[in-house]
């Protein structure tokens, strides 16, 4: 596929990463070649087979051994990505804070799907919303377009010498991964010249200069300093997000944030939404506001690091607040993003109410009346005198 | 800057480093400096040698994980004992029974 800037392609989502990573061309890509693994490496495997890429192509046994050799991989000196969805993604579990804090700048496609049990392949979030304190930075997309945009930045962001962490990128199962949307793709050449070329730290292939990467650092050792080192460099990335999405930018007309307010300014209710589902919120947004209503909307996009400021900023003048959870925090006040965001306004005066809302679970449909339903507690809320109930609202859900 | 011109790793006052002082990721920047991590105090039995019925043949020397077999003229004569956590492999190893294992005295 040759794709100039202005041609509108016709993709389904994990087609939109595959060519991401066709045009970045890592050095080496590891992965698991079986379900749960999306259509993303299968993918990759035909252009590594095509000569279309020059990657090394390493298959092996399971994901948690994919994640380890993706490790060994970048810890030697490579460039290195993989792709993972669900109990793939879960398996990994343990490498991920290992990647994390041995600081190697790994980029991982997720395609976000819910993990067992009862046993089902769907979209959800509650793979990488599980992963959220592995001390990877993590991206969620929406649509195609931000499927090859997000992964694309990813690899600055990941490589940024004030970084360093790895970085997942997201999207969602089957209503993005396979269903088809429109692409535009920037020229190879250019994607090649805004990574740049890989700088590895301390390689272990560096045979003049021998290291020792994953020592152990116990009790009378410094893992305490190191886990600070992590959050820091989590800290330093809200900049580095940015100056790298203002830099795409300039390449591709697309702008990116921390989150993607919409029809905000004057809001008296919001709902914050992360996904595919923003697509049909911004609909709604727009039928309520046609009958006067004060909606609006805010589409998270940078999980981790998470911008607590920005959203206390944002929110600020909003009186109610629904945040909409496509996985649930079990015995939690309300869901991951909830949780954020309810902890983000604590400090705002007037504190806006925010109220938990849980959605989607399993793939379970969102349909344009259930997020009105949504947005009709939060107007509803907003006329009380007092704060009501943070007990979850469950959209969609089969009551007894 | 070359390998040889690199300076070595200075950690001499590595109990005061804070978070942003270390390499990333935790990585050893340096090589050949196990010998610096002294592990002979987790040591509960001490391997004695008996040089005289030593035949030389280098097992223990080869067996021990810790490189603490000290050889002299072909012939083992002692134990570094800063290193040697008293496992015990070259006791079992030796075909001449030349090393034995006795209870570490300490203070």
């Amino acid at each position: 596929m040759s794709a100039q800037q202005t041609e509108t392609l016709a993709v389904t989502g994990n087609e939109a990463a595959a060519e991401a990573m066709r045009q970045i061309n890592p050095d080496v890509v590891c992965a698991y070649p079986i379900t749960p693994q999306t259509e993303v490496v299968q993918l990759y495997a035909q252009m590594v087979a095509d000569g279309k890429v020059t990657s090394e192509f390493v298959t092996v046994e399971s994901e948690h051994s994919a994640m380890s050799a993706v490790i060994g991989s970048t810890a030697a000196g490579a460039r290195t990505m993989t792709a993972t969805s669900s109990q793939g993604y879960a398996l990994m579990w343990e490498l991920l804070y290992v990647a994390s804090s041995y600081r190697l700048p790994i980029v991982m496609t997720t395609v976000n799907r819910a993990l067992s049990g009862p046993i089902n392949i769907h979209c959800d979030h509650s793979d990488t919303m599980g992963g959220r304190d592995t001390g990877w930075i993590q991206l969620y997309g929406e649509d195609h377009q931000q499927a090859y945009d997000n992964c694309i930045q990813a690899v600055r962001i990941a490589e940024s010498m004030d970084v360093r962490l790895p970085v997942t990128h997201m999207y969602d199962g089957y209503v993005i991964s396979g269903a088809i949307g429109p692409l535009v793709m920037l020229p190879d050449e250019q994607v090649q010249e805004f990574i740049g070329p890989f700088k590895a730290v301390n390689p272990l292939l560096d045979i003049n200069r021998p290291v020792t990467v994953g020592p152990f650092d116990g009790l009378h050792g410094w893992y305490f300093e190191h886990k600070v080192s992590q959050n820091r460099a989590m800290d330093r990335a809200f900049k580095v997000i940015q100056d790298v999405a203002d830099e795409f930018a300039e390449l591709s007309g697309r702008r990116y944030g921390m989150f993607e307010p919409y029809r905000l300014e004057d809001a008296q209710i919001a709902v914050v939404v992360v996904g595919s589902t923003a697509g049909t919120t911004r609909m709604v947004v727009d039928k309520l506001r046609a009958k006067g209503v004060k909606a609006g909307m805010i589409r998270t996009r940078v999980f981790r690091p998470f911008p607590h400021a920005a959203y206390a900023k944002a929110l600020e003048h909003v009186k109610v607040v629904g945040i909409m959870d496509r996985a649930d925090s079990f015995g939690a006040q309300g869901g991951p993003l909830f949780l954020e965001i309810r902890a983000a306004l604590y400090d705002n005066d007037p504190r806006p109410q925010v109220l938990p809302f849980i959605y989607g679970l399993g793939g379970r449909d969102i349909f344009p009346d259930n997020i009105e339903q949504a947005f009709q507690v939060l107007q509803e809320a907003s006329r009380e005198n007092k704060r009501v109930s943070t007990e979850r609202r469950y959209l969609n859900l089969r009551e007894d | 800057m070359s390998a040889a011109e690199k300076p070595r790793w200075d950690v001499s006052d590595v109990d005061t480093w804070g978070p942003d002082r270390h390499e990333l990721g935790a990585t050893i920047p340096v090589a050949g400096n196990s010998v610096e991590f002294e592990t002979g105090g987790w040591r509960s039995q001490v391997p004695v040698i008996c040089t005289e019925k030593c035949t030389g043949c280098m097992l223990c020397y080869f067996y021990c994980p810790d490189a603490s077999i000290i050889i002299e003229d072909g012939k083992a004569v002692g134990i570094d004992l800063e290193h040697c956590k008293g496992c015990g492999i070259c006791a079992r190893e030796c075909p001449a029974k030349a090393i034995s294992m006795k209870a570490e005295e300490k203070e």
